[in-house]
């Protein structure tokens, strides 16, 4: 199984703008890389991230084979409601990777 | 070609990219780890825990560290602690001196023997994914401790081995070690720059391997550079350099998981 | 009417939207290779995007292009009625020319996304971003990616 590491600020203000950054391991196989003895290794990218918070899908990213290994992505969020955000990776073939992280808002 | 387009404010841009470089950029004795030799984005990127994908392995080290295995159901933590502090600082004192082999044994292979003898299960391969699992999660133990090695006198052998290695011209190129990284180190091989070469970020997420390699890896990778045959992983030539490069390196703080292009 | 000259009209009829969509997303440079701009195109969905309101910030001399930090932000109130909806990446020389698509919303409070990229080579980045009412904006960046001296292998 993979790792992922997360940062969620602790705790935020109702209404403040936070930041949130991801890091997933995965190698990101484009597909494109030759074998040694012919043909390529055939493609397996995370193909879809999302973040989900407080009843809703408030981020997500489609993925290309140009993401980098281990794919980063931070973005921002209004901190609304005190409880878990839930963050989603889902590969070629479907697999899905869940991490939560909670947040207080005060 | 495409360089053609590129405006005067971008080439302004890249120079002083290329020679921009922190004040303590150097240590006190002028000895500069190749982190000060690398792009300000990549030195964040190592800076970060939760930017350096490093950390990712570490994790993957950590679960293993305390995973029951084999017949007996061992686990690193058993003896050495269900958080590893009993590492604390260990890696930085690698290549040590192995008594029953009566020769220096570096963390891989400390790793392997440990777990053919403790954890009586068949050693993790060379560079494979769990043993630089462990060797990282080891290492990082010792990030910011200053390197110790080659301080055991039972070593000093060892490492003049390491050192004649260091000086011999391998390979169709017909060049060493030393005449790039000590004689034209800070200095550019094409558009790269050329480091000293001291091993403190090992085990490294190295952004041309878009994983993590052992020290071993990155010797081996610059004899084929130089078209000479690699010496075999584990071979006591490799085991030889590390430790010499680790007696080199003596004083610099361990910096683990390191980021390099 | 002979036929070099219908040919001709025609070609000009329907290269015309792409030589507007080139000249608006870098007048001062030749336009993107055509997959790049038909990926382009497809996104921005027959609207002509402007420059201006759309921050890429990447770095103009790249050591690895195996990871390329990049942060993308937009100007924009991130309200209900007024926010970014989208951003897309696009790569001019990769084997590919999509490189990411971001959702986004009001509830992002801000458009702002940081990324890692492979970058095969020295060359254009677009991003684009499309806003709630359907306009499309627009900026590019200029890189140089070198190689590590020894290359394994």
């Amino acid at each position: 199984m993979s790792r992922a590491l997360i940062h969620v600020p602790p705790r935020a203000r109702a209404g403040e703008i936070i930041e949130i950054r991801t890091l997933v391991q995965h190698p990101m196989e484009t597909g494109f890389r030759p074998l040694p003895e012919g043909g390529f290794v055939p493609r397996l990218i995370l193909r879809r991230f999302e973040c989900i918070y407080d009843g809703a899908v408030v981020f997500a990213a489609e993925l290309h084979p140009a993401v980098a290994a281990n794919p980063y992505i931070a973005f921002r969020l209004r901190a609304t409601r005190s409880g878990g955000i839930l963050f989603r990776w889902i590969d070629d073939q479907g697999a899905v990777r869940e991490e939560r992280a909670g947040i207080e808002v005060i | 070609m495409t360089s053609r387009r590129f405006s005067t404010a971008l080439i302004a841009a890249l120079i002083a990219a290329m020679t921009s470089a922190p004040a303590s950029s150097e240590a006190g004795d002028g000895r500069r780890s190749g982190y000060l030799f690398m792009s300000p984005q990549t030195r964040a990127m190592q800076d970060d825990d939760m930017a350096n994908p490093g950390m990712l392995t570490v994790l993957e080290g950590a679960e293993l560290w305390s995973r029951p295995t084999g017949p007996a159901g061992r686990s690193c933590a058993d003896c050495h602690g269900a958080d590893g502090s009993g590492m604390r600082g260990v890696a930085a004192r690698y290549p040590a001196f192995d008594v029953a082999e009566g020769k220096p044994v570096d963390l891989a292979g400390r790793i392997r023997k440990c777990s053919a003898e403790h954890l009586l299960i068949e050693p993790p391969a060379f560079e494979s994914r769990p043993l630089l699992a462990l060797m990282t999660f080891v290492a990082h133990k010792a990030r910011g401790t200053r390197v110790t090695t080659g301080e055991d006198p039972r070593l000093s052998r060892g490492i003049e081995t390491g050192r004649g290695l260091w000086r011999t011209r391998f390979g169709q190129l017909e060049l060493s070690c030393a005449q790039c990284h000590d004689d034209n180190a800070g200095r550019r091989l094409g558009s790269a720059p050329i480091p000293e070469a001291h091993p403190t970020g090992y085990p490294i997420h190295r952004l041309e391997w878009q994983t993590v390699g052992s020290l071993q890896r990155r010797i081996r990778g610059c004899l084929t550079g130089v078209r000479a045959e690699p010496f075999p992983y584990g071979a006591d030539e490799l085991i030889a350099l590390e430790l010499f490069l680790m007696d080199r390196a003596r004083g610099m703080p361990m910096e683990t998981p390191g980021v390099r292009p | 009417m002979d036929f070099a000259a219908l040919s001709r009209r025609r070609l000009i009829v329907t290269g015309l939207p792409a030589l507007i969509l080139g000249l608006s997303l870098r007048p001062a440079h030749a336009a993107p290779p055509p997959r790049t701009l038909t990926a382009m195109r497809e996104f921005a969905g027959g609207v002509a995007p402007m420059n201006g309101r759309v921050l890429l910030d990447i770095p103009p001399l790249v050591e690895n292009g195996n990871s390329v930090p990049l942060t993308v932000s937009v100007e924009s109130p991130m309200t209900e009625t007024d926010h970014v909806a989208e951003i897309a990446l696009f790569s001019e020389r990769n084997p590919l020319p999509d490189i990411a698509r971001f959702r986004l919303g009001p509830r992002c409070g801000q458009a702002w996304v940081m990324t890692r990229i492979r970058l095969g080579d020295t060359q254009t980045i677009h991003a684009l971003a499309r806003m709630s009412d359907g306009s499309v904006r627009a900026a590019s960046a200029e890189l140089l990616v070198t190689l590590p001296a020894c290359i394994e292998g």
